[in-house]
């Protein structure tokens, strides 16, 4: 067991690396990639079951001793999060296979993908600050070429503001590792945990808090600071955006959940209404955004924005339920989410355009997308049986408990105007009249069952994860509560 | 000693946003080097600031009154690495775009994004 804790950094590293050398040998490139990807989510899987019952593990790298060395912890909310990341990662590959033609592969797509997913499973697992920070470095720079795969003309704005955006959060979560550490002198975040709680004056930590706050809201898109993910998720393939929305900003709300949970045993009141302030705000901003978009994917881009106020509200709830609700809320909306985007590259392809008004009909042509889609939105926008439909119940019993009532009303709001923008897609693309001209190109049309399988999946997880709720709530209220209660987690790291 | 580093942070930190505000995008590169170059001296002057005093001392002999903590250090030469290799990228795509678009004005970016 104890070797296994490093297999989810080492497992992306080793296909990377074989992928990389084996560019021209496209066949076995693939035998990897596949066996990467299934030994991955059998150690996730594995790791799922264990911490469940109870279990955490750590590992010191280089036996140095906790508060010193790097140390790398799975605990429940970890492992979630790894297998949920297998299992996107897998029906990323799976889309791409038939979405993504030899020259981009032969670019280096498939290693630069599991670069990406070993910097999100090493900022999982990491359990010291300063390796998250690097971590955080490893999958932005995959993420940064990913983003102008290509390099088409539009990409490079998109590029640009993601780059610099991203760059400037970092700078800021440097700054605040360093300030961080003249102040208690780790970087452990157990051990972080319980200086920080010995220490009496609230302003320094407040200031690092909010530093922090800032430096992964900007990763994850939070309300004054998400402009950067607009302009550029719509921009790279369809592939790779899915990838992104399911991924990126899931790891910085990671993030805000795990340290803020290790540094506050108890949240202050004035903490905790300025993170239902910003949830509010996000949601909303978010929607509002979307509503007058016309163009599939930067609506989805922006429902992205609107679903990150979810995750916080159930953060600033700080309870059992709330926290839970938040968890389960990830999971779900990391398979809906990417799950339309890949839909929105299919229909690209059938229809050449993003646009709405220049789709339509689709039903029609393409009944198993279009019964993949009302899936999918459906669940984003939290009608029952899907798994949208469970998240909310949670997070807004959990905020009614919490006597959070203007944060739940605005939710349910939210619910409602993401029903219409998901409706005006259906509208415009799934039914009506086709307002699109198929070109009849030279090449020979791509076969799209790979993709079409990816998108079955993801939509079949969907209601799978509804249909369940109660089973997955159990999980995640359970790793909600090993997060209020850190002090297993503290125990185990610090090898007491 | 720390006042001086600490305007000097500020200096930087200043000067980097300054000129990441600009429209020139060759700017945007300078200033986002001189911000990670104040979080690096950030780093190493809240991690406490010495001389002449050793990181690592042997068992043998008695531990020293006053030793340098060498983890900010650690710190410090990650980060260098890390933004050198991040400038480096960021380089490469100011150069593609300015030869792409035949310009070096951030706002003419928006044009790219219109169908």
């Amino acid at each position: 067991m104890k070797t296994l804790i490093i297999f989810p950094i080492i497992i992306p590293l080793f296909t990377a690396s074989i992928c990389l050398v084996s560019n021209k040998m496209p066949r076995l490139q693939w035998f990897f990639v596949w066996f990467g990807n299934i030994t991955y989510f059998l150690v996730a899987l594995i790791f799922l079951w264990t911490t469940y019952h109870g279990n955490i593990y750590s590992l010191q790298l280089g036996n140095w001793q906790a508060p010193f060395g790097i140390t790398i912890v799975i605990d429940l909310f970890s492992s979630i999060m790894l297998v949920i990341t297998s299992l996107l990662v897998f029906c990323s590959f799976l889309y791409t296979r038939s979405m993504t033609s030899r020259e981009e592969f032969r670019l280096g797509y498939l290693s630069l993908t599991f670069f990406l997913m070993m910097g999100v499973s090493g900022a999982f697992t990491t359990g010291d600050l300063f390796n998250l920070y690097v971590w955080f470095e490893v999958m932005l720079m995959s993420s940064f070429v990913l983003m102008s795969f290509g390099g088409e003309q539009r990409q490079l704005e998109g590029s640009i503001k993601y780059v610099i955006l991203n760059l400037m959060s970092s700078a800021i979560f440097l700054a605040s590792t360093g300030i961080l550490y003249g102040m208690v002198g780790t970087m452990n975040l157990a051990d972080l945990s319980i200086k920080l709680s010995m220490i009496e004056q609230q302003y320094p930590k407040l200031i690092v808090s909010s530093l922090l706050l800032v430096a992964f809201g900007i990763k994850a898109g939070l309300f004054p600071l998400y402009f950067w993910l607009p302009a550029s998720y719509h921009t790279p393939p369809p592939g790779i955006s899915a990838l992104f929305s399911g991924l990126l900003t899931k790891v910085g709300m990671y993030s805000i959940i795990r340290t803020f949970t290790l540094f506050y045993r108890e949240i202050d009141t004035t903490l905790q209404n300025t993170l239902l302030i910003i949830a509010s705000l996000t949601m909303l901003i978010g929607v509002l955004g979307a509503v007058s978009q016309n163009e599939i994917r930067r609506i989805l881009s922006f429902h992205i924005i609107s679903q990150i106020g979810y995750m916080l509200m159930g953060l600033a709830l700080w309870t059992t339920s709330g926290i839970g609700g938040a968890i389960y809320f990830i999971i779900h909306n990391i398979i809906a989410k990417s799950n339309l985007f890949f839909i929105s590259g299919i229909i690209n392809e059938k229809t050449g355009s993003y646009y709405l008004k220049s789709q339509g009909n689709l039903y029609k042509e393409l009944p198993i997308l279009s019964a993949c889609f009302l899936c999918s939105s459906l669940s984003l926008a939290g009608l029952p049986p899907l798994s949208g439909f469970v998240g909310k119940l949670a997070l807004i019993i959990a905020g009614i408990h919490a006597g959070a009532y203007i944060t739940v009303l605005i939710s349910i709001m939210v619910s409602f105007l993401t029903l219409f923008s998901m409706t005006k897609i259906w509208i415009y693309t799934f039914w009506g009249t086709s307002n699109y001209k198929k070109e009849v190109s030279a090449e020979p049309e791509k076969s799209l069952f790979f993709a079409y399988s990816a998108v079955v999946i993801l939509a079949l997880l969907t209601l799978l994860l509804g249909v369940f709720g109660e089973t997955f709530i159990v999980i995640s209220e359970k790793s909600a509560q090993n997060l209020l209660q850190p002090l297993t987690y503290i125990e185990k790291v610090m090898e007491y | 000693m720390e006042w001086l580093f600490a305007i000097l942070v500020g200096g930087l930190y200043s000067a980097g946003l300054y000129l990441m505000l600009q429209r020139n995008m060759f700017k945007l590169v300078l200033g986002m080097c001189l911000v990670s170059h104040g979080a690096n001296l950030l780093i190493f002057t809240a991690g406490g600031l010495t001389r002449n005093l050793p990181p690592i001392f042997s068992e043998a002999t008695s531990i020293p009154s006053q030793i340098t903590d060498p983890l900010p250090q650690a710190f410090v030469l990650t980060a260098i690495v890390i933004s050198f290799g991040v400038t480096a990228f960021l380089l490469v795509l100011v150069h593609r775009t300015h030869k792409t678009l035949n310009t070096d004005d951030v706002d003419d970016l928006i044009k790219t994004d219109l169908q």
